[in-house]
């Protein structure tokens, strides 16, 4: 594996696979946050959450998605860098629009507006449940017999309050979507799983997914901005 | 379609003395061009028309002009070898042109291709690329009979799409980050899927790499614009499977 990882595709399989490992986690994500839009009451999502925040292998994977994170920004701004070096003199004009989509253009702008939106997300939320005594502190809530952290309090509290932010995360949400139009498949040419058969299937694959994250995620905040939460 | 006759037509074309020098965009203007006329037809009436006013005439690469050799190349109002799909800049004709248009002509931008003069680059480090791998060692003999060693239709079909690439540059030009990734893929692909080419596969994908990282060319970020732009259609399908060949090479490392 000598200069495997400083090596130009060597350094697209560290993006698809950390990208792959984002993507995974959306999945889970997006399934927990979902409980928010089904039970009004809050004690599904509070359930979950607890679940989540107890539970010893999501302790042991929350450092690993933080280094998946890292990871896929800092070799997302290293291969930005060097490809905008390649090209010392640009040209005056160009046509882009007509050989590549929107997205697979702007990957990298794309993926620093989800990191401003990741931001304010992990400081409204993350935060105030990791460290109660400099944020906001969180009420408790009794499901089952289990006493637990309200955090559905938390997040429709912040949804009901602010309609700013409520389109900020639907924003999100589109954001996060766009760059998976272009990033599920993406991932799959870069570690060679890919011919003019699959890339249609996976091509196909990605807008399903960029469909499922962009409206699941902009759902929640557009269902309390409705007046439909509790 | 019967050829018409386009009045005037604005050229702004990338004028440079020399490598060193610092280039300029200069405005001509060109009369009474047929639509039949091909791209490079037009530059030479452009050409002659300079050489009469003892001016210097523009550099630009041409050589076969039937879209077979890969020597022209232009950036034709921001497209490699302007606006048609599937052609090279010398199968393009004037009838894709309006009457009094403004067609912007720029040399190929890429760091590893620098500008020679005018509209002319070089493209050496293709070369050099290829120079790294693109080949099959042989030991010199008899010529073998053709059907000796059997190669499925499919390989056949694929190895020669591959193998159409002219190496003109315009995936490298066109592509966002000034990758060379449709190249290198085409080559290694072509000969990874036939028998004589597989022996070597793996320290070809490795050296042809290597190559094109140290000459400087960009990272593929899969946006496809190459394919695209590519005058020979070639298909992204290799560069997945160059990704494919480089990583077994790796890992058998």
């Amino acid at each position: 594996m000598s200069n495997f990882w400083t090596s130009s595709i060597g350094k697209k399989v560290v993006m698809s696979l950390s990208g792959l490992f984002l993507i995974s986690f959306l999945c889970v994500h997006l399934t927990l946050n979902l409980f928010l839009i089904f039970d009004n009451s809050g004690e599904l999502f509070n359930v979950g959450a607890n679940f989540m925040a107890t539970n010893p292998v999501i302790k042991i994977v929350e450092p690993i998605l933080a280094l998946g994170f890292i990871i896929h920004i800092i070799w997302a701004s290293v291969l930005t860098l060097q490809n905008q070096k390649a090209r010392p003199v640009k040209y005056n004009q160009r046509n882009q629009s007509q050989n590549a989509t929107w997205a697979s253009r702007n990957m990298y702008i794309l993926g620093a507006m989800v990191l401003i939106f990741l931001v304010i997300h992990l400081y409204n939320f993350w935060w105030n449940i990791k460290f109660p005594s400099l944020g906001t502190p969180l009420t408790e809530a009794v499901v089952g017999g289990v006493e637990m952290e309200d955090t559905y309090a938390l997040v429709a509290g912040l949804f009901k309050s602010s309609i700013v932010y409520c389109l900020l995360y639907i924003a999100g949400g589109i954001l996060v979507g766009l760059h998976i139009t272009h990033g599920f498949w993406s991932a799959f040419q870069s570690i060679g799983f890919s011919n003019d058969i699959w890339r249609k299937r996976l091509e196909w694959l990605a807008y399903f997914f960029a469909i499922v994250f962009a409206v699941g995620f902009s759902i929640i905040p557009l269902y309390f901005l409705l007046g439909l939460g509790n | 379609m019967a050829d018409t006759i386009l009045k005037e037509l604005t050229l702004k074309i990338w004028r440079q003395k020399d490598a060193k020098s610092k280039g300029e965009f200069k405005e001509y203007k060109v009369h009474n061009i047929s639509t039949g006329t091909s791209f490079l037809e037009m530059l030479d009436i452009l050409n002659e028309q300079l050489v009469e006013q003892n001016q210097e005439p523009v550099a630009f690469d041409h050589d076969c002009r039937e879209g077979i050799c890969g020597t022209c190349s232009l950036f034709i109002d921001g497209r490699a070898h302007g606006p048609d799909d599937d052609v090279t800049t010398c199968q393009l004709h004037m009838r894709r042109f309006k009457e009094g248009a403004t067609i912007t002509i720029e040399p190929w931008r890429c760091g590893a291709f620098p500008v020679i003069k005018d509209l002319i680059v070089d493209r050496k480090a293709y070369d050099k690329i290829l120079q790294a791998g693109g080949y099959v060692s042989v030991s010199t003999g008899g010529v073998p009979d053709a059907n000796a060693i059997p190669i499925s239709n499919d390989n056949a079909e694929e190895a020669m799409d591959a193998a159409a690439c002219i190496g003109c540059g315009a995936c490298a030009a066109t592509c966002k980050n000034s990758s060379a990734m449709l190249f290198v893929a085409a080559k290694v692909s072509q000969l990874a899927l036939l028998p004589q080419g597989k022996v070597e596969a793996a320290r070809r994908a490795k050296a042809m790499v290597a190559k094109m990282d140290e000459l400087g060319f960009g990272n593929c970020t899969n946006t496809g614009a190459c394919e695209m732009e590519c005058p020979k259609s070639i298909s992204i399908a290799h560069i997945a499977r160059l990704n494919r060949e480089f990583l077994k090479a790796k890992l058998k490392d």
